[in-house]
C-alpha cells in the first residue's frame, strides 16, 4: 500500500478496501518511525490528520468524494494552513500558527479532500538548494543519509522518497521542486507562472515563485495538479483561464515529438555519469518515436547572475514584513523601535536569508538600481526570448535537471556561489515563467539522476504526457531506496 | 567591484539587520563572492532591450470596491508578539 499510485489508493478507498483513517494512520506510523533519522517533517499533528481522514471517510460513505478524497499528502511548510504551525523553515516563524489557509491548502484539503500528514522541512524561506539553511536542521536523503535531498523542497522530496507520504507539494523559485525531485528519484512539476495561486504561500521572489506537485510518477503529478491549479482572485498574478484536466493527454503517443537539446546544457560542467543517464533517456525517447534537434539558449549562462539580482531584490522587499510587530519573532531586549527591528531580524533570520536580503537592498539602492536591477531584468528578457526562438523548432526541451547527483552534507554549505551553481539548468525556466519537470532517468554511483523537461507556456498536459509515456517504457521512477519496500 | 566593510554595514542598516564586526567581515567575503558572479552581467550589451519585470505581461486587475472580508482582527492579533486593546505595541516613537 505504501508504494501504491494515487489512482490505486483512490480505487482502494472507493472500494472500501481501506479507510482514509487506516491509510492516514499507516503513513503517520511510518513518519513516527522513520522521520527522526530523516528530519523530513517539522510538524506532525496526529489528531488533526485523523480528523481530516474521518471527514474524508464520511464523504466517501456519502458518495460525495472526489478522486483524491481521503488520500494523505505532505505539505511544504511554506503554505499557511489554518491552525497549523507554519514556519517556512525559519526561527522567525517558529511559533507562528497560521490564522488562515493558503489557496493551495483550501483547494487540496478543503475541496479535493486530501488529508494533510503534516508540514515538511525546507530551506529557510525557500532560500537554498540543499535544505541545510533550515532553522530545524538539515534533511537527509533517503538514498544516502550522508547526502542532501536537495532544496528548497527537501523535506517534501525526502518524505515521498522514503514513502512517509504518497505525494507532496513543493514550490519552485529557481529549481526548488525539480532539483530535489532529481536528487531523490521523484517526478516533480513546476507549472507555468500564474497557474497555481500564490495566496497564502509565503513569498520569496514573487515574480518567480510557483507551487507544484512532487510525487512518484507523472500520472500522480497530473492528478495533484488538477487539485492545485485554477484562477484565484486573491492572487493578482493568477491567470484567468478555463479549468484543464492535466491528465487528459497522458497516454498520447509520442510519434513525431520534436525534442530540443540546448547545446549549452550538454557541454562542460555536468557530471559525466549524469550526462550518460540523460543521453540514454533521450535515446529511449527516440525509440518511442521522438526526433531530436540541437538548439541554442545563448544567454542561459547569464541566468544564475541575473537570478541572484532579481530574486534577492524581490526577497528584500517581501521579507521587510518580518519586523517583530504583527507576527513572528521579536527579540527579548531592545531599545528604540529601530533597534527592535534590527535585533529581531538579526536574531530571527539565518545567514543565507540575511545575505540575500542584503544583496537585494544593495541592488535596489540609489545609484546601483540601473547597473544591477534593470540590467538583470533586461537579461531576463533575453533569456525568455531564447526560449521563444527555441520553441519555433521543437515541442519540448530536454537536458539534465542538476549538474550532479546528491552532494554530501556540508559539501557546499560554506560557499554560497558553489551552492547557487547547482541550479544552473533550472533557473532560466523560472525567469522565463515556463513550466518544467524533473523525471527519474537512471542512476550514477547508486544515486538518482533527473531528466529535465521544459515546455512552452501552458504546456503542462503535454509535459506530463511526455513524462508518462517514458514511465510506461522504463521503471526508473519505481526504484526505491534500500529498505523502503 | 568589491564592497568595503563600511558598505556592508550600510547595506545591513538599510536592511534593518544588526551585524557585529565579525559578522560584517564574514558577510563581506560572501557578498563579494556573490557579486563576482553577478558581475558577469556587465559584459552584456542590453541597449534597446525592454526590462522584463514579470513572466506574464498583464496589467493589474481591478475589482469592485465592495466589502469582501469578514472582521478577523482577534485571530490575526493572536499571533502578534505584543498587543493591547486591539493595538500592536512597539517602543515609543514620539516623546
Amino acid at each position: 500500500m505504501i508504494n501504491a499510485s494515487l489512482k490505486q489508493l483512490s480505487q482502494a478507498l472507493a472500494a472500501k478496501q481501506i479507510s482514509s483513517v487506516e491509510l492516514t494512520q499507516l503513513f503517520l506510523d511510518r513518519i513516527n518511525r522513520l522521520n527522526p533519522a530523516l528530519n523530513a517533517f517539522v510538524t506532525v499533528d496526529t489528531e488533526k490528520s485523523l480528523n481530516s481522514a474521518r471527514a474524508a471517510d464520511a464523504r466517501i460513505a456519502a458518495g460525495t468524494a472526489g478522486l483524491l478524497t481521503g488520500i494523505p499528502i505532505a505539505q511544504k511548510d511554506i503554505f499557511c494552513a489554518e491552525g497549523w504551525r507554519t514556519t517556512c523553515g525559519s526561527k522567525m516563524l517558529a511559533n507562528f500558527v497560521s490564522p488562515y489557509d493558503a489557496t493551495v491548502i483550501r483547494k487540496m484539503e478543503g475541496e479535493a479532500g486530501l488529508v494533510s500528514l503534516g508540514k515538511t522541512n525546507m530551506d529557510e524561506f525557500a532560500m537554498g538548494s540543499s535544505n541545510e539553511t533550515s532553522y530545524f536542521g538539515p534533511v537527509r536523503n533517503p538514498w544516502d543519509n550522508g547526502r542532501v535531498p536537495g532544496g528548497s523542497s527537501g523535506g517534501s522530496a525526502a518524505a515521498v522518497a522514503a514513502r512517509l507520504a504518497p505525494a507532496a507539494t513543493g514550490t519552485d523559485t529557481g529549481g526548488s521542486i525539480r532539483q530535489p525531485a532529481a536528487l531523490c528519484n521523484l517526478t516533480g512539476l513546476k507549472p507555468t507562472y500564474g497557474v497555481v495561486s500564490r495566496y497564502g504561500m509565503i513569498a520569496f521572489a514573487s515574480s518567480l515563485d510557483q507551487a507544484g506537485p512532487m510525487a512518484a510518477s507523472a500520472e500522480d503529478c497530473a492528478l495533484l495538479l488538477n487539485s492545485m491549479a485554477g484562477y484565484d482572485e486573491r492572487d493578482s498574478t493568477s491567470l484567468e483561464r478555463p479549468a484543464e484536466d492535466y491528465a487528459r493527454d497522458l497516454d498520447k503517443p509520442l510519434a513525431g515529438l520534436r525534442i530540443g537539446l540546448p547545446k549549452e546544457f550538454f557541454g562542460e560542467g555536468c557530471d559525466a555519469e549524469v550526462m550518460a543517464a540523460v543521453r540514454a533517456a533521450i535515446a529511449e525517447y527516440e525509440k518511442l518515436g521522438a526526433t531530436t534537434v540541437e538548439i541554442s539558449l545563448p544567454n542561459s549562462h547569464l541566468s544564475v547572475p541575473a537570478y541572484y539580482v532579481i530574486a534577492p531584490a524581490e526577497a528584500s522587499s517581501n521579507l521587510s514584513r518580518f519586523d517583530g510587530v504583527r507576527y513572528g519573532f521579536r527579540a527579548e531586549d531592545y531599545g528604540n523601535l529601530d533597534d527592535m527591528y534590527m535585533k529581531s531580524r538579526a536574531q530571527g533570520f539565518g545567514a543565507e536569508v540575511k545575505r540575500r536580503i542584503m544583496i537585494g537592498a544593495y541592488v535596489l539602492s540609489h545609484g546601483y538600481y540601473d547597473a544591477y536591477y534593470l540590467q538583470a531584468q533586461r537579461i531576463r528578457r533575453l533569456i525568455a526570448n531564447d526560449f521563444v526562438e527555441a520553441f519555433k523548432v521543437c515541442d519540448v526541451i530536454m537536458g539534465p535537471t542538476s549538474p550532479s547527483t546528491a552532494f554530501t552534507l556540508g559539501e557546499k554549505a560554506a560557499d554560497p556561489v558553489q551552492m547557487y551553481l547547482s541550479d544552473i539548468y533550472t533557473i532560466a525556466v523560472n525567469l522565463a515563467g515556463l513550466p518544467g519537470m524533473s523525471v527519474p532517468c537512471g542512476f550514477a554511483g547508486g544515486l538518482p539522476v533527473g531528466l529535465q523537461l521544459i515546455g512552452n507556456y501552458f504546456a503542462e498536459a503535454q509535459l506530463l504526457n511526455v513524462a508518462h509515456r517514458y514511465q510506461q517504457a522504463c521503471d526508473w521512477h519505481l526504484r526505491r531506496p534500500a529498505g523502503i519496500e | 567591484m568589491s564592497l568595503t566593510l563600511e558598505q556592508v554595514q550600510r547595506i545591513a542598516h538599510l536592511a534593518r539587520i544588526e551585524v557585529s564586526e565579525s559578522e560584517a567581515l564574514a558577510t563581506q567575503g560572501h557578498l563579494n563572492g556573490i557579486f563576482q558572479l553577478i558581475e558577469q552581467m556587465q559584459a552584456v550589451d542590453t541597449s534597446g532591450v525592454e526590462p522584463m519585470a514579470h513572466a506574464q505581461d498583464l496589467s493589474q486587475r481591478l475589482r469592485d470596491d465592495v466589502v469582501s472580508e469578514t472582521d478577523r482582527r482577534a485571530a490575526y492579533q493572536a499571533v502578534a508578539p505584543e498587543v493591547e486593546a486591539g493595538l500592536y505595541l512597539v517602543p515609543k516613537v514620539i516623546e
